[in-house]
């Protein structure tokens, strides 16, 4: 691990917590000149996206047959977009070193460790329920290939740490339409994979199995919402949820659905995984917000994982800096309560 | 014994310093991604388990009938505290930046940090009189009576540990059941004890 001073740690680092030593933040954005909601979804700076992907060195896409897709690590190929932050992008390293995804363990280093033995070819995703078109599609019936591009989002972990990604995939709304919801159709819910001889995390009821998230229709047809089969220019590796999985960036992490097989449209509310856990702490929205802590701590500020200073820390932007995005789905809504 | 204890009780502290050090100069070292959390980690979970060493010592001392092991019980303990305080002060380095009223709001409004400090809290008199004057100043007694306070103490830290994580892991009720079984064993040792047909 690389390890050295960021020149802009000290601003960075006066960013932080104590309260009442908040610096104004419209002097802080003037003087650094990246940080804050106005930067975010700035088109400029895509051209000038701090990386180029590292494609090199990966291996080749295999031959496509219709059920298969690339296979983990494979290159992609994927249209730059005008979705990119303007902060340089996390560590590929950390990216796929250092994440949630509890079937294979609670410690942070378990995924990369452990998710090696998960089958995800070929792979297939069964719809159901409020849809005219219910039956099991195949990857690329679900995405298309040749339309992929790449959105560099920031990633809010409820836990109160971020990095920049930049997935590679098609927006949710392209997906839902092939699967033709019906009008009755309100909420969708993704389901993740589970295979106990394949995921060791699942032999322990740390939640309980399978993991299911949910979206309101309209949240999941926002411009934002995305389903990703890569990462940095490759196909998902199996830890960040290969071969399939959602990115909702304005809203905490673990949202996201990762390895999905199962997609459900339905007229009322779908239940979530970490909202049975603890509805106190997990609400069905879960967006990002600065405001509402997490009961166990604060969410005002969170770490930066995988950029190059030492204990980086920003402040966490109302809906992760997406506000002009999506502020619009929760008008009227009290947030404090809808958390 | 005392000078091989004081080494190993070093070792893990040695441990961590030598990984932020791999770590500043660039090194290869098991910090990961955020070195926070792995030093608080590191640090709670040694306190925490130091904790677990000190009150097995005389469990096991009456299982080997092996008198010099109650010598060492005292520095364990400490080891325990002198951990507690590294955990807490990485703490309000690293998330903190050295705000004690950010502190002391975490104190007021997290429950796993209330546990932690009321642990904390009540470590310090058994830190303070754990020198051979103050035993004989209080008295071997009501030195014993004051020094009970460890078993409520390391039923707040894995309390502290049981508030603070997410969903159903094991690790705290491991550490729990640990705590348990020593108590247990105190108290069927009593019952023995008080049983005239055991002591007959
Ligand atoms: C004011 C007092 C304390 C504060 C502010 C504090 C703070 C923390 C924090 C921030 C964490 C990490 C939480 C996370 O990463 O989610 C933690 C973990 C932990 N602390 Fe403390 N702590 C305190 C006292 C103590 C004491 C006295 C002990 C034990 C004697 C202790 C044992 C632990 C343990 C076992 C863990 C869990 C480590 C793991 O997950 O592997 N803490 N504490």
């Amino acid at each position: 691990m690389k390890f050295w001073r960021n020149p802009e740690y000290q601003t960075l680092r006066s960013e932080l917590t104590p309260e009442g030593l908040f610096l104004d933040r419209r002097a802080l954005m003037a003087a650094t000149g990246a940080l804050g909601a106005g930067t975010i979804l700035n088109p400029l700076t895509a051209d000038a996206a701090p990386q180029k992907p590292q494609a090199a060195g990966a291996p080749p896409a295999t031959a496509p047959t219709a059920a298969q897709a690339p296979q983990p690590g494979a290159a992609l190929t994927a249209r730059k977009t005008s979705y990119a932050v303007a902060d340089a992008w996390s560590s590929e390293d950390a990216v796929t070193g250092y994440n949630n995804f509890y079937e294979f363990g609670t410690d942070k280093s378990d995924p990369a460790r452990f998710a090696d033995k998960m089958t995800v070819s070929p792979w297939s995703v069964s719809v159901e329920g409020e849809t005219d078109a219910p039956r099991t599609y195949t990857l690329r019936e679900l995405v298309d290939y040749s339309k992929l591009e790449e959105r560099v989002y920031r990633h809010r972990c409820v836990e109160a740490w971020s990095m920049v990604v930049p997935w590679v995939g098609v927006p949710m709304a392209d997906v839902i339409r092939k699967l033709k919801p019906k009008s009755s159709a309100r909420f969708v819910q993704f389901e993740t994979y589970l295979n106990p001889k394949e995921m060791r995390g699942v032999r322990l009821p740390v939640l309980d199995w399978p993991y299911v998230e949910g979206l309101r229709m309209d949240e999941a047809m926002n411009e934002l919402a995305f389903v990703a089969v890569g990462v940095y220019g490759k196909a998902l590796p199996k830890q960040n949820g290969a071969p399939i999985r959602t990115v909702l960036p304005w809203k905490y992490g673990f949202k996201g659905t990762k390895s999905i097989v199962k997609i459900r449209f339905l007229k009322s509310q779908p239940p979530t995984s970490w909202n049975k856990a603890g509805a106190n702490e997990y609400g069905f929205y879960s967006n990002v917000n600065p405001e509402v802590d997490h009961p166990r701590w604060s969410q005002a500020t969170e770490r930066v994982i995988g950029g190059k200073g030492f204990n980086e820390r920003r402040r966490t932007e109302m809906f992760n800096g997406y506000s002009k995005q999506v502020a619009s789905l929760y008008a009227g809504m009290d947030l404090a309560k809808n958390y | 014994m005392k000078p091989l204890t004081l080494i190993a009780l070093c070792a893990p502290a040695a441990y961590a310093a030598a990984q932020w050090a791999l770590g500043f100069a660039g090194l290869s070292n098991e910090l990961g991604f955020n070195p926070a959390e792995w030093t608080h980690h590191f640090l709670g979970d040694t306190a925490l388990r130091i904790l677990l060493v000190t009150l097995a010592v005389s469990p096991l001392r009456d299982m080997t009938g092996w008198a010099p092991l109650g010598l060492i019980r005292r520095r364990i303990g400490l080891a325990a505290f002198a951990y507690s305080a590294a955990h807490i002060l990485a703490y309000l380095w690293l998330d903190l930046l050295w705000s004690l009223p950010a502190l002391w709001d975490d104190v007021l409004k997290r429950t796993y940090i209330t546990l932690g400090m009321a642990a904390f809290a009540a470590m310090i008199p058994l830190a303070l009189t754990s020198t051979n004057g103050m035993i004989r100043k209080l008295g071997r007694t009501s030195w014993e009576k004051l020094h009970r306070l460890i078993f409520p103490i390391t039923l707040l830290a894995v309390l502290h540990h049981l508030f603070m994580v997410k969903g159903n892991q094991p690790e705290p009720l491991i550490h729990g059941a640990i705590l348990a079984a020593l108590v247990a064993w105190r108290l069927a040792k009593r019952f023995r004890r008080s049983d005239p047909e055991a002591s007959a």
